[in-house]
Parts: C-alpha cells; sequence; structure tokens
C-alpha cells in the first residue's frame, strides 16, 4: 500500500480571496512577518500498486479531477505505508 | 420544444427549471437523471443550479463525470442549445464546454439577493428577445460565481461577443470584467451564475428572465421551419 | 479494541460513576427497582440520555401541560417530530422549531449547520417536503470579538447547510444583548408541506417486522450531546468540543429525496430521526409509542470508525440518519430504493412483543431494559419557585420616558443598534429563493412562500422580544405570541398554530424556574385567545455561563394562512398620496425598550402591558381590511415603536417619503413601544371603508418626496432625506463586523 500526499494550490497568477483574508487577520494579529498567504487543499490518497507506475496513476487522478489546472497546481509526494 | 431539466443527486434549482419551461414558458419538460445514456430525443439540454455531489472537491468537478455528461457533450455538438445556470455554469466549465474556471466569491460569502444584468451581446439563440445593453433584473445565489480565466481567453470572448450578460453596478463576486454569462464558439452554449429560472413569474419579483427561454424557443422554431 | 475499559456494574454504584452522565443518586435508585439489578454501562448510558432534560423535558413537563394543543385545524400535536395542521384540499403544513445552542457555543459553524439538519429531519420523518427555514438567533454585544466570531460562524453554518440542501431560509430574527455574550441561542425552525394521507409516525408496530438503519454511518461524534445539552456551559466547555456533530448537507438531501420515496412505499411501517441521544431514543421511543419491544444486533450497525463499543454507538449522534421500521420480508426492495441514492440501508432487528430494548453485540446481550423505562418513565420534577427581587422592584417602578435631546438622532442612532438594524449582511447569504415559491422574501414582517397549483400561501415567523420576558415573563410571554400573530396578520395570514423553543436557564433555580413558569403561564393565555394551539416543539434549559443565564427566550414559531395570494401584504409603503393610518393608541411604556437600552445602557420597569382582547380586536380588523383589498401596506410597531416603524416602512420603496403628524408628548409618541399597534397605508379612495372595518387614525401621507418628516403638536422634529436613515439601518451590521 502506498500513501500518495497531494497538496492542491491555486497558481500563482490567481488571486488567492481566502488567503488574502488569513493574511489580514494574521496582521491584524500582529503577524507583521507574514509576506503572504495561499490556501490549497491536501488530500491523502492510498493506492494498490498495480501494473501501471503510481506516479502516472497519481498525475492523471490529478489533471482530471483533484486539481483544476486552469487555476490550480498540484505537486504529490508518494510515501510506502505500513500495511495494516 | 421538448427540453431535459438534468438532475444529479444534489441538484436543487432542478424543480425551478422544469416549472418555469411547463408552467411559464408552456413548453415541454422532463426530468433526466444523471446516468442517463441519451438525450437525443430532447431539443434543449438545462443544466440546472444546486450542488450536484455535495461539491466538496470544487462546484461541478465530480458531476462532469456522470454519463449523462458524454450525452450534453454530444448535444452541443450537434448544435442543440445548452443552458447551465449557476452549479450548471460551473459544471459545463469544469467539462470544458466552456472556457474559464470559477473561484469563491471575493467576500469569501454566499451571496443570494437580485441584481442588475446588462444584456451584452443580444444576438444570441438565447438572447433575441432582449435589446442591446437592456438591464434586466435576475436573481443569484451562488458561494463560487468569481469567473476567471486568462488573457487570451478573455480577449477571445470579447471580441467575438460571447460575453453575454455581465452585472450591472456592484460586481456581486468579483467575477473578470464583470462576467455574468458567456457562450461557447458557435454560441449554443450558455453559462451564467444568475437564474433566468427565478424571474419567471411577476409575483415572485421579476419576469425579466422568461425572454431567455422565449429566445431558445424562437431560434428552435425558426430553425425547425427552415430544415423542415 | 475499545478505546475505554468499560465499568463494571459494581463500580458505576461504588464509585458513582452515574454522576458523571448526569444521574442524581435518586435516579441511579429509580433505575436499579427498574430493572431489579444494577444496570451495567451500556444500560446507563441509554438511562443518562433518555432521562437527560433534552429528551425527557423532566424539569418543564409539569408547565408544557398548560399549553393549548388542540384545535379543529390539528392533526398531529406535541409528541412527534414535527406537529401538523389542516390548511385545506387535503394539504397539511407540518412544522417545529429546536434549539442547538450548547453546541453553537462550542463550535458555532457545526453547531448551526446540524441544529438546521436535525429540524429538516424532524419534518421529512413525517412524511412532509421540507419547503422552508427559520432561525431565531440570539447573540451578545458586537463589541466583543468571540461574539463576532460566533455571529459570522453560525451564520455560515446555517447559510452552509441550508443552501447545499436547497431548501430556502426565508425569516426569522436576531437579537443582540449582553446576556447572550457567552451563551448565544440557536433556534432552527422547519417548514414542510403534506398531505394528509402521507402523514407518518415514528411506531414500531407488528411483532417481527424489521428495524432497519438508513442513512449516514456511526461514528463516535456527538456522544452525550443530549446531556451535554442539560448541562450549563463553563470555561471548561470548550474541552467538550468531541461532543459536537459535524453535518453533511449532501447526505441529508440524498436521505431526504430517499425518505419521501420511502413514504410512498406501503412497506413502510414507522420512521424516525435519530436525533438527541441517536439510535437510542429512536429505538425506545419508536417501540413505547407502539406498545411493543425492539431487538437489535448492534455488529450491523453500519460503523465510520473501528471498535466502537455498545455504549458508543447507541450514544452517538452521527447526523444524517434515520431509523425505519418496515414490513417483514421486504427488506430487499427498500435497500433498492436507498442504493439508487447511494445510501446504506441495512436490517439491524426487529419488532419484538416484550416492550423491551433488547441489544445483542459480538454475541452477547450487553442491554436489556423496558422502552417505557426509558421513554416515558423518567422522573418528572416540580422545582420550587420563586418570585426573583428584581422584579418586584421593577413592577413597582413607574413608566418614565427617557430623556431624549434631538429626536432626529436619536431614530437614526436606534435604526443603527442591531437589533432594529437591517440583517441582510446575514440572509444574504441565505439562499431564500430556491423552489421558486418565495414570496415575500426576509425583511418584512413575516416571509410568504405560496403554495404551487394552488391559490394559498403560507406566511411565516418567529418571534419574542426576551427583554420584556426579563422585566415581567407572564406579560412578555403574552406578547411574545401576539407579535408572531400580528407579523402573521400584516402579511396577509391567519394564524394556525406555533411552536416553541423554551430557552431559559438553570431550572433548579427558584428564580429561573418562576420566569419559566410565568412565561409559559403568559403564552398559553395568549394561544388560547388567539386561537393558536402549540403544536410542538422543544427545551432548552441551562443557558448559563459561568452562572449568569441568558433573558429568558421562550421563541415563538407561527405559520399562518393566507387563503389567495392577492392578500399577501408587505411592510413597504407603495405609492405617493397613500394615506397613512395608525391602529391602536400609545401610552408611555418603555421598560424594555430599544430607546430605554440606548439611553441607559441597561433595562429596569415594568414591560409594556398586553391587552389580549384588544389584541385579538385590531388584529381581527386589520385582517378584514386587508381580506377586503382596503391595504396597501402593513407593518406592526415592535422595537423602537413609530418612528422605527415609519422609516423601515419608506426603506426599498426606491424614492417614496412619509408625512406624518403626532400629538402625544413626542417621545413617547416616536418611541414608546405599546403593543397591538400597527402603522398601515390604504389608497385614499378606501378612507371611509377603512376607517369604519378598523377605527384607525389618520396620521399621514406617503410622499413622493423621499423624506421622513414626523410633526409633533406641529412642529416638525424629524426632517431628513430616507436615504440618510436607510444607509444608517442598511450598513450599521456590516459596520460592526469589520
Amino acid at each position: 500500500m502506498m500513501k500518495v500526499k497531494i497538496h492542491v494550490t491555486l497558481r500563482e497568477s490567481v488571486l488567492d480571496p481566502q488567503g488574502t483574508a488569513v493574511k489580514s487577520s494574521l496582521h491584524a494579529m500582529n503577524y507583521h512577518e507574514v509576506q503572504d498567504v495561499r490556501i490549497g487543499k491536501y488530500l491523502e490518497v492510498m493506492i494498490e500498486p498495480s501494473d501501471r507506475p503510481v506516479e502516472e496513476v497519481v498525475k492523471e487522478m490529478c489533471e482530471k479531477l483533484l486539481a483544476n489546472t486552469v487555476i490550480e497546481d498540484y505537486e504529490y509526494e508518494v510515501e510506502e505505508a505500513v500495511t495494516r | 420544444m421538448k427540453f431535459a431539466v438534468i438532475v444529479f443527486p444534489g441538484s436543487n434549482c432542478d424543480i425551478d427549471m422544469f416549472h418555469a419551461i411547463k408552467d411559464e414558458l408552456g413548453e415541454e419538460a422532463e426530468y433526466v437523471w444523471h446516468d442517463a445514456e441519451d438525450l437525443s430525443g430532447y431539443d434543449g439540454i438545462l443544466l440546472p443550479g444546486g450542488f450536484s455531489y455535495g461539491d466538496y472537491l470544487r462546484s461541478g468537478s465530480i458531476a462532469r463525470f456522470s454519463n449523462v455528461m458524454k450525452e450534453v457533450v454530444k448535444a452541443a455538438e450537434e448544435g442543440k442549445p445548452v443552458l447551465g445556470v449557476c452549479n450548471g455554469f460551473q459544471i459545463l466549465l469544469e467539462a470544458g464546454l466552456l472556457p474559464g474556471a470559477m473561484l469563491r466569491n471575493k467576500e469569501l460569502k454566499f451571496m443570494c439577493r437580485t441584481v442588475g444584468l446588462v444584456v451584452e451581446n443580444p444576438n444570441t439563440m438565447f438572447t433575441s428577445a432582449y435589446s442591446e445593453n437592456q438591464v434586466i433584473q435576475i436573481p443569484i445565489a451562488h458561494g463560487e460565481g468569481n469567473y476567471y480565466c486568462d488573457d487570451a481567453v478573455y480577449n477571445e470572448l470579447k471580441e467575438n461577443g460571447r460575453i453575454v450578460f455581465t452585472y450591472e453596478g456592484l460586481n456581486p463576486n468579483g467575477s473578470l470584467g464583470n462576467i455574468a454569462g458567456i457562450t461557447n464558439a458557435k454560441g449554443n452554449v450558455l453559462g451564467m451564475m444568475p437564474h433566468p429560472e427565478r424571474a419567471v413569474d411577476a409575483l415572485l419579483g421579476s419576469a425579466d428572465g422568461l425572454s431567455l427561454f422565449q429566445s431558445i424557443v424562437k431560434h428552435w422554431r425558426d430553425s425547425n421551419v427552415i430544415t423542415a | 479494541m475499545s478505546l475505554l475499559l468499560e465499568p463494571t456494574a459494581q463500580n458505576i454504584k461504588e464509585e458513582k460513576l452515574y454522576r458523571e452522565v448526569g444521574l442524581s443518586d435518586e435516579e441511579f435508585g429509580m433505575v436499579e427497582s427498574i430493572l431489579g439489578r444494577l444496570p451495567n454501562w451500556t444500560e446507563l448510558g441509554l438511562f443518562s440520555v433518555m432521562w437527560s432534560e433534552h429528551c425527557s423535558y423532566k424539569n418543564s413537563k409539569p408547565l408544557l401541560k398548560k399549553f393549548p394543543v388542540t384545535g379543529e385545524r390539528v392533526l398531529q400535536g406535541p409528541g412527534e417530530g414535527a406537529g401538523i395542521v389542516d390548511i385545506g384540499d387535503g394539504q397539511a403544513v407540518a412544522f417545529k422549531i429546536e434549539s442547538h445552542n450548547h453546541p453553537s457555543a462550542i463550535e458555532p459553524y457545526q453547531g448551526a449547520a446540524t441544529g438546521v439538519g436535525g429540524i429538516i429531519r424532524d419534518v421529512f420523518s413525517m412524511g412532509a417536503r421540507p419547503i422552508a427555514i427559520l432561525n431565531s438567533l440570539r447573540f451578545g454585544e458586537l463589541d466583543s470579538a468571540r461574539v463576532r466570531y460566533l455571529f459570522e460562524e453560525v451564520v455560515a453554518g446555517i447559510a452552509g447547510y441550508g443552501n447545499c440542501i436547497g431548501i430556502p431560509t426565508v425569516g426569522g430574527e436576531i437579537q443582540f444583548d449582553a446576556s447572550y455574550d457567552g451563551n448565544p441561542l440557536v433556534n432552527a425552525m422547519c417548514v414542510g408541506l403534506i398531505d394528509h394521507k402521507d402523514i407518518q409516525k415514528g411506531q414500531a408496530k407488528g411483532v417481527g417486522n424489521t428495524v432497519m438503519y438508513v442513512g449516514a454511518k456511526t461514528g463516535r461524534d456527538g456522544i452525550h450531546g443530549a446531556t451535554f445539552a442539560s448541562e450549563e456551559l463553563s470555561d471548561s466547555s470548550d474541552e467538550k468540543r468531541p461532543a459536537v456533530q459535524v453535518g453533511d448537507p449532501f447526505m441529508e438531501k440524498l436521505l431526504l429525496e430517499a425518505c419521501l420515496e420511502l413514504i410512498k412505499s406501503d412497506a413502510l411501517i414507522g420512521i424516525q430521526d435519530m436525533g438527541a441521544a441517536g439510535l437510542t431514543s429512536s429505538s425506545a421511543e419508536m417501540a413505547s409509542k407502539a406498545g411493543s419491544g425492539i431487538e437489535m444486533n448492534l455488529d450491523l450497525v453500519p460503523q465510520r470508525e473501528t471498535g466502537m463499543t455498545g455504549y458508543e454507538m447507541m450514544l452517538s449522534e452521527s447526523q444524517e440518519r434515520m431509523l425505519i421500521v418496515i414490513e417483514k420480508g421486504r427488506e430487499n426492495e427498500i435497500q433498492e430504493l436507498f442504493h439508487k441514492y447511494d445510501l446504506d440501508a441495512v436490517a439491524v432487528g426487529h419488532v419484538t412483543d416484550d416492550q423491551h430494548l433488547r441489544l445483542i453485540h459480538k454475541g452477547e446481550t450487553i442491554a436489556d431494559v423496558p422502552v417505557d423505562a426509558l421513554a416515558e418513565d423518567a422522573p418528572v420534577y416540580h422545582k420550587p419557585s420563586t418570585e426573583p427581587a428584581y422584579f418586584r422592584e421593577f413592577k413597582q417602578m413607574n413608566n418614565e420616558e427617557p430623556e431624549v435631546e434631538n429626536l432626529e438622532e436619536t431614530l437614526l442612532a436606534l435604526l443603527k443598534q442591531p437589533t432594529i438594524a437591517s440583517k441582510e449582511w446575514v440572509y444574504n447569504q441565505y439562499d431564500y429563493q430556491v423552489r421558486t415559491n418565495t414570496v415575500v422574501t426576509p425583511g418584512s414582517d413575516a416571509a410568504v412562500l405560496r403554495i404551487r397549483g394552488t391559490e394559498k400561501a403560507l406566511a411565516m415567523t418567529t418571534d419574542c422580544n426576551s427583554r420584556y420576558l426579563y422585566l415581567d415573563p407572564e406579560t412578555g410571554g403574552k406578547i411574545a405570541v401576539a407579535e408572531a400573530a400580528r407579523n402573521i396578520v400584516c402579511s396577509g395570514g391567519v394564524p394556525l398554530a406555533i411552536t416553541d423553543c423554551l430557552n431559559f436557564g438553570n431550572p433548579e433555580k427558584p428564580e429561573i424556574f418562576w420566569q419559566m413558569e410565568k412565561s409559559v403561564d403568559g403564552m398559553s393565555e395568549a394561544c388560547n385567545v388567539l386561537n393558536a394551539p402549540v403544536i410542538g416543539g422543544n427545551v432548552s434549559l441551562y443557558n448559563e455561563t459561568n452562572g449568569t443565564a441568558v433573558y429568558p427566550t421562550p421563541v415563538v414559531g407561527m405559520v399562518g394562512l393566507i387563503e389567495n395570494t392577492k392578500h399577501i401584504t408587505t411592510q413597504h409603503f407603495k405609492d405617493a398620496g397613500d394615506l397613512i393610518y395608525l391602529i391602536g393608541d400609545t401610552e408611555t411604556e418603555f421598560g424594555g425598550s430599544e430607546l430605554q437600552k440606548y439611553v441607559h445602557g441597561r433595562i429596569f420597569g415594568p414591560s409594556p402591558a398586553l391587552d389580549l382582547e384588544k389584541e385579538k380586536n385590531h388584529q381581527a380588523n386589520l385582517l378584514a381590511a386587508i381580506h377586503q383589498g382596503l391595504v396597501k401596506s402593513a407593518h406592526d410597531l415592535a422595537e423602537g415603536g413609530l418612528a422605527v416603524a415609519l422609516a423601515e416602512s419608506t426603506f426599498g420603496t426606491n424614492g417614496l417619503g412619509a408625512e406624518v403628524d403626532t400629538e402625544d408628548s413626542a417621545v413617547t409618541a416616536l418611541f414608546s413601544e405599546t403593543q397591538s399597534r400597527f402603522i398601515v397605508s390604504i389608497d385614499p379612495q378606501h378612507k371611509e371603508a377603512f376607517e369604519a372595518v378598523t377605527g384607525g387614525k389618520h396620521i399621514g401621507q406617503v410622499t413622493a418626496q423621499a423624506a421622513l418628516m414626523i410633526r409633533n403638536k406641529g412642529q416638525l422634529v424629524v426632517n431628513r432625506p430616507v436615504k440618510d436613515f436607510e444607509d444608517s439601518w442598511r450598513g450599521a451590521i456590516a459596520c460592526l463586523l469589520n
């Protein structure tokens, strides 16, 4: 069993209203160190190995469903998970 | 004219759409469940608002993979009128029938109220009963209606009259260029955030949306006369 | 693997562990004698939730008996998921209000969202299609960051759930007062429409019939929610956070559609929501109502987490679940029905004849308890009641006018008070139009929905001015019912019935119990006179934070019938030249008024008086005038008195104003909160007819100039563009939040 950790974030060119709101809250709390906040999604997908390379499968899922590449970027890492 | 009202498990404006067609427009309408595999018997396709599959990942992202969407794509290719309202618009974007994507409203809140829409292009099969720059009153109700596309797409939409409706005055969601509704290049697929089906009866505040449906019917009658 | 090692029966008794789950020493003794043995941990759990105030009404039952609960239109009174009232032509309206105060204080978004989800299930479990949601909300003052957080998240939670499931949130009310600082009130009401023939009951009839579990899987969320709702909040309440459930409106939408399809099946015997106390209350109550028993195998319960114990499964308050009883042998067709909606439907047990609830888990009987002991035999307490000293003091005070220097500036200031100010910041987040039946949208006296396919419409409202109730609970209780009826009448409807949500502090304090007693007395009297029986509701006690109780807040939810959509009336002025009338006399009454609070920063003195006969007459007269087509707008006078009501009637009219003359002392004329009053505008041609029907007093006219002009004894005391008032009123809440 493989654990795939996927991060989906808005593309840099796209305004992130949620991130902007959190940034101003942090500023209001006097965290002036904060330069920027981007909010995204984190997904954990458990994958059973198949005859296709896991990277290929993950990439396809991201492109098709998990991210909308018009506005979002994605990154992932594959972890070997302990079988239960 | 016979319309299909596509119903996903979380559609909730399906009934409104159905009654707008049947009771106010006086045309035929049928509910079509999302696993349907044939839309050839319908003259127009309506994708109503709602939360198709709970919309937890992204609005419309899962609906796009349902069986019926293959048929919707086919209907669009055949030139049949396809109208997606609110969640229906989001599904059309996710399915690639229209360009661009939806972001959360700029104020991060769901917004329900009646807004003024400017008819930017009255020369479409959806807007022929309106006049250019006419302002119509149509309700909106959405949390993700902040339309986004890149500059190239925007210019292409703008130059080809594909921006059909824009918000008058205050932009309620932050959409690019005040966009409220756009069509595909062929002009037979319209996606819009405001709800014309909620504005078909003066008792509920506005009947300005009825002309949109009447335009569709007129187009269908005219083209059927030609082919007949 | 169990997460906790369950104590033995002996341990429970010796270490008095029952106290931790809310049972007293006496109550534990009763359990022991009912069973004739010591209860085990699972059985103790069953009793603790079923005997909590939230489920058993043990502290409020003697009071609830005072309510009138019958009437010629009442098809279903209190005791089922929701009450039902006949509206003619084989149709009926089902409605109920319920609190979700404690969960909302801890986790406001989910607390409010699941409150909405729960009340919707109550309504569709009766077989009714939910058509509208209303919310009655109370918060502390918005100058506190915590209160602003609670307020914003509660609103977002209501919006998140209601918008997704596609039931319009059409109305309600919101008040702000320091007494709710740490303990907000979140009461959700749902209204549904049903054909008489589809009315369902939550009964487990017919020995051998199958008990099925449908909907979402069971997790550990919400364990002891019902007990939690029956305790005071304290600073350590945040630690109880796991008790708060998480809602899934998409799941509920599927469950709703599946259940409404199920209602049409003759295989269905009984259906009940798994609300507070989840599987325990639904099974025990359904068996008890039918005089039967239920045996369930908990191994079969769909579970979201691993290693759940019987105790946990029985007490879980996971959302979006229902328990149904169906005819034996027809399990497959029911499963197919639910599978179409991607829902679980699992046979978990059967109906027995021994009137016991018997639970099997991993081959062992882990509980065997008489169902009536759980559902019916909870102790009933007649708590001591003492008239509080503050009440005597207030009652003896005279009604005095607060000092006002500038009437116009004061009106502007009152319009900005959050209790009076426009709530559009709130309701613009709610989809109030979905299903396209909402004729009168939020912001008028009552919301109005047409009934498709008929000429009828329903008016609905929630009301309760808790400041009056604090000063004088009996009079305040009457006013709460009367005000709800006024709002219905102003919209053109006849009050049908009410549902109530009794929010009070700790009933073990005699002063609090006295408030409950008096409020119920007042409400009952008003319900009798105004012919609006109580068809259901909910009690929420222990609304206290660190020992301070909220104001007594028995929220009244009322539904009225409008026979013809032509009668639908709103508060907004319609045309210049129309005459403005005031129905009802004005006295100097400022106890608990918005002006008093604004000027003095606190409330005191006697509450406004209420003469129920006068109230009834004024309402009947106004309704007669509306039905005769004489009325263009009608608005009841509430917080802020005549001046505020006049201003509100000019808002949203696109350029109309008003010009009005008053006589009494100016402060009283403009701001007194004397009850049983209305302002009405009419076409001048109906002057004689209107006066003959209502005896109203002509005080001015609607003007084409968008200004509000009020004269007092000939002198102009308010003269300003409507826009100034309207901008202050519309922007106030958004302004306080930023």
